[in-house]
């Protein structure tokens, strides 16, 4: 804190403003930076996993990439799990928790609330750097000699526990854990700096109800995150012991070569039971502020008041709400009761009214919009897209009935990787487009963002709608070859594919890549409100200032969606703009 | 780059009033104790389902029943003690925020000195419960054919004809007593047995139907209609007594049930424990959880020393609010709260 409110007595060296920087422009920087090389990992583990499925045997990717773990560059099997799990959690955990609220979180909670800066500086800085940390840990376990954690970002015992099931369970796994408890603290310390600077911080004028509905999205996020990431704290802190000390928490009767082990007396449903706890409510970490921004994006593009405020605000209460008792459906053949499944499905299913409110006035909010198609528009527009097809076979996957039959097979994954796996990406590519002017101070261009939107919805459903029907033909999920079973053989060539789509939705990225880098060097000098936006971010100077404005913090006056009122010359009308003599304040 | 004017944080808040009329700080508290709530609530669910999930588990007051310095059987009589002491330890942390908001330095200084005493005497007698736990009673408990048994008592030995004598200046203590902590069995013998098979009921399979259970006549000894010896095994519920009447055929079958023992364990450690042989996730759950409570202790007692030497130092007089004794208190207190629940579901439920 006192670093900040005298900063300008003194020149900022290099280490405190780029480094252990406690400004959160420069946060939110670091945590998108992070988690692009994140990204880049996670996509390339899948483009390594995805070659694998559609042409099984050797190949050059293998050799180079994989050493060891490919012999005559075919590769291992067990280190396809392993490509597996570091995908997911590096995907789950780092880009679209860590990435996504670390990036958004930070940078728009002070811009758009009007505050200087984040309530702790200091423990935002910390947050950054335990993420960091963890990144790096999680990195690090892919070169260890036993191979990185191969059971599944879901670590379920007893794979997870017994070092004599898969290399991966040995040291790799220890990493995991260690990597998974100092992102934790990350999550924590971040998520504690959002909820405190959006209630306490918010300048004149900003009541809840005048709030941009990214910041109620990244509230409720928070609020998720703060209360369901301890509960997997403890889930892994009880992993280690039985790992590590001999407990038996998680496994009991297990023979490995006919020998009974000690451990006795515990049970790996527990497991399951502690990890959905926080898996579910993390579904909603990754898609709510995706939506948040979502929200505010359509609506600045359509040139419209974002249609069903308050509705917008209910449900993201409500979605937050219910997700934390639905975990159950990730279980539904555990032998759970089935009518404790009954009650299960009811919660799932009562999750899609607040989806489909959020829908309907997204498409509303666009109806008859003066639609402006920015890239970031598009992707926003694709969310919306994929957030139906996605939630649509959720409803299958709800239903117990239905969700036993096709429990762990690639259904599943198609299903999950579109309604949270792309939907939160696109909400990530939109918002990167939307305020990287707000960023770097420069324009994205336009051409390569409209290319790389094209080809990577394309590609995305490409990938995702065939895994569908391999899913009904019964392929399970993390196995390493399909030719052998016979029964599969009508959809193995299905496999092709989606491994066609995969390597040229991988290489679509990179044009995103060099765009986004290219850009902050070279793109054009962005102007203060290039999008006509209402919200406070725009009325922010292009070059970053410590304390965000310079003099006052402006006086907040209206909503943040007075788009084309009627009245008003211009079809925007920012935040702090007074109310004119007679005119009405939205309600 | 441009000027900013000098900002202090506590004056930015505009919009109104500040919400719950809290500073930032101590609302990051409560956040972080809501969440820290989350991580025991989850250790305390796996609790609660790993003890629902075997059928049995131990009773507290047949565990935790030794006092230091002395010898006698005070079941949960120190836990009282350290629950108390815990307590009271939370009253003085009150009364140190309050002669805080007075900004009495020397009655702060006092109380949370006697927080910090309150809050070590806690983490020493855990160390000490701990220490007996691990260690457990003087034999321990033994796997015989009936399943496994705590050694309750156990003084005796073979005179020159081979039969079992007692030792001892205590005929009535000098015996061998075996507590079934499984397998659901213990025996009526005697005139006790004699009365309930007399009155009880019997059921289509020729079992008796007694107030504990069913039960199985063993040893029967009559001639006629009289009945003069008898054993019944009950199959009643757990840890109930099987009594051994000394110089009986009974004590020599007892004598030679636990002679025939083929397993052994004495105290706890993470893979195994004498009172709960077969539920080994109950030491498991001991030393977590109370240890995990433990840890959090003993940070509160780092944290509030270090703002003891905050007070001293005059920190909190210069900076004109003692907030930081307030926001440690709100960390004390939750420590305090969560003990509550670790000591209802652990020794008292």
């Amino acid at each position: 804190m006192g670093a900040h409110a005298h900063a300008h007595h003194h020149k900022e060296s290099f280490i405190t403003k780029y480094i252990f920087s406690q400004d959160h422009k420069m946060i939110a920087k670091q945590f998108l930076f992070t988690a692009i090389i994140m990204g880049v990992v996670g996509m390339f583990l899948s483009l390594l996993f995805r070659i694998q499925l559609g042409w099984p045997g050797p190949n050059m990717l293998n050799s180079i990439f994989l050493g060891d773990w490919a012999p005559d560059g075919v590769m291992n099997s067990n280190m396809y799990l392993g490509l597996v799990t570091i995908h997911g959690t590096i995907m789950v955990f780092f880009v679209l928790t860590g990435g996504l609220s670390g990036t958004f979180s930070n940078l728009l909670i002070p811009l758009q609330l009007g505050a200087r800066d984040m309530a702790s500086g200091f423990l935002n800085m910390f947050s950054y750097w335990f993420f960091c940390l963890s990144s790096v840990i999680m990195l690090v376990s892919l070169f260890v000699e036993s191979g990185p954690a191969m059971a599944g970002w879901t670590v379920y015992p007893p794979i997870s526990v017994l070092e004599e099931s898969v290399p991966g369970s040995g040291l790799g796994m220890t990493l995991w854990l260690v990597s998974m408890a100092i992102f934790i603290a990350s999550s924590l310390l971040g998520s504690l700096n959002y909820i405190v600077t959006i209630l306490n911080l918010r300048t004149k004028g900003m009541k809840m109800t005048r709030m941009p509905l990214t910041i109620w999205a990244f509230f409720v996020t928070a609020i998720l995150g703060v209360l369901s990431f301890p509960v997997l704290l403890s889930a892994a802190v009880l992993l280690i012991m039985d790992r590590s000390f001999g407990t038996s928490f998680y496994i009991s009767d297990i023979f490995i070569d006919g020998h009974a082990l000690d451990q006795t007396g515990g049970s790996p449903i527990l497991f399951q039971h502690l990890f959905w706890f926080l898996g579910h409510p993390e579904v909603y970490i990754v898609l709510l502020p995706a939506l948040g921004i979502t929200s505010e994006i359509i609506a600045t593009n359509s040139r419209k008041p974002i249609f069903g405020y308050r509705a917008m605000i209910g449900s993201i209460l409500a979605i937050g709400f219910l997700s934390f008792i639905v975990w159950g459906h990730h279980m539904f053949i555990t032998g759970m009761n089935p009518f404790l499944g009954g009650v299960f499905v009811f919660t799932t299913l009562l999750i899609a009214i607040p989806s489909a409110v959020k829908v309907f006035n997204y498409i509303t909010t666009i109806w008859k919009g003066n639609i402006v198609f920015t890239p970031a528009m598009m992707f926003s527009i694709g969310l919306v897209s994929t957030f139906i097809t996605g939630g649509v076979t959720g409803i299958i996957l709800a239903d117990s009935a239905l969700d036993i039959d096709v429990h762990d097979t690639y259904f599943v994954v198609g299903h999950f990787h579109i309604v949270m796996g792309l939907s939160a990406i696109f909400g990530m590519f939109a918002g990167l487009y939307h305020w990287f002017p707000k960023l770097y101070g420069r324009m994205m261009n336009r051409k390569m963002g409209y290319v790389h939107f094209w080809v990577t919805i394309v590609c995305g459903y490409g990938v995702f709608f065939p895994m569908h029907f391999t899913g009904l033909a019964g392929a399970p999920r993390r196995y390493y070859d399909y030719s052998e079973f016979p029964f599969l053989d009508h959809v193995v060539d299905l496999n092709v594919v989606i491994s066609i789509f995969a390597v040229i939705g991988t290489l679509a990225q990179v044009i995103f890549l060099f765009n986004f880098f290219y850009s902050a060097i070279r793109g054009a000098k962005a102007i203060e409100n290039p999008w006509k936006s209402n919200t406070l971010e725009w009325t922010t100077p292009v070059e970053h200032v410590h304390g965000n404005w310079v003099g006052e913090i402006p006086e907040v006056h209206r909503w943040p969606y007075d788009y084309s009122k009627p009245g008003k010359e211009e079809d925007f009308c920012p935040q702090n703009i007074p109310l004119e003599e007679g005119e009405e304040e939205h309600g | 780059m441009a000027q900013v004017e000098e900002v202090d944080k506590s004056l930015v808040w505009s919009g109104g009033n500040s919400p719950f009329r809290l500073s930032y700080g101590k609302q990051m508290m409560w956040f972080f104790l809501v969440s820290d709530a989350l991580s025991f609530g989850g250790l305390l669910t796996a609790y609660g389902f790993a003890r629902h999930s075997v059928e049995s588990w131990p009773v507290a007051e047949k565990v935790f029943r030794a006092l230091p310095f002395t010898d006698g059987d005070f079941p949960l009589i120190y836990v009282a003690l350290m629950t108390f002491i815990l307590i009271i330890s939370s009253v003085t942390m009150v009364l140190a925020v309050e002669a805080g908001h007075r900004k009495h330095k020397k009655g702060v200084v006092n109380w949370l000195l006697l927080t910090v005493l309150g809050g070590a005497i806690f983490v020493g007698s855990q160390a000490w419960e701990w220490s007996h736990f691990i260690h457990g009673s003087h034999h321990g408990a033994v796997l015989t054919e009936q399943g496994w048994a705590y050694v309750a008592h156990l003084d005796y030995q073979y005179d020159d004809e081979g039969h079992v004598i007692m030792n001892g200046h205590h005929p009535e203590l000098a015996s061998i007593k075996l507590q079934f902590i499984d397998g659901g069995k213990y025996m009526l013998t005697g005139a006790e047995a004699l009365a309930s098979y007399q009155t009880a009921e019997k059921n289509e399979e020729g079992k008796l139907l007694l107030a504990d259970g069913l039960g199985v006549p063993l040893n029967v000894v009559s001639d006629g209609d009289n009945v003069s010896a008898l054993d019944i095994v009950v199959e009643g519920k757990i840890y109930r007594e099987l009594e051994g009447a000394v110089g009986s055929d009974n004590w020599n079958e007892l004598v030679a049930l636990y002679e025939g023992s083929t397993a052994q364990i004495q105290g706890a450690n993470l893979t195994e424990n004498e009172y709960a042989p077969n539920a080994p996730a109950y030491a498991d759950f001991f030393f977590f959880i109370t240890g995990f409570h433990g840890f959090h202790v003993f940070s509160g007692v780092v944290i509030n020393l270090l703002i003891l030497i905050q007070v001293v130092k005059g920190t909190y007089d210069s900076r004109g609010h003692f907030e930081m004794v307030e926001k440690s208190g709100l960390y004390w207190h939750f420590v305090d709260l969560v003990w509550v629940f670790v000591f209802t579901f652990f020794y008292l439920i």
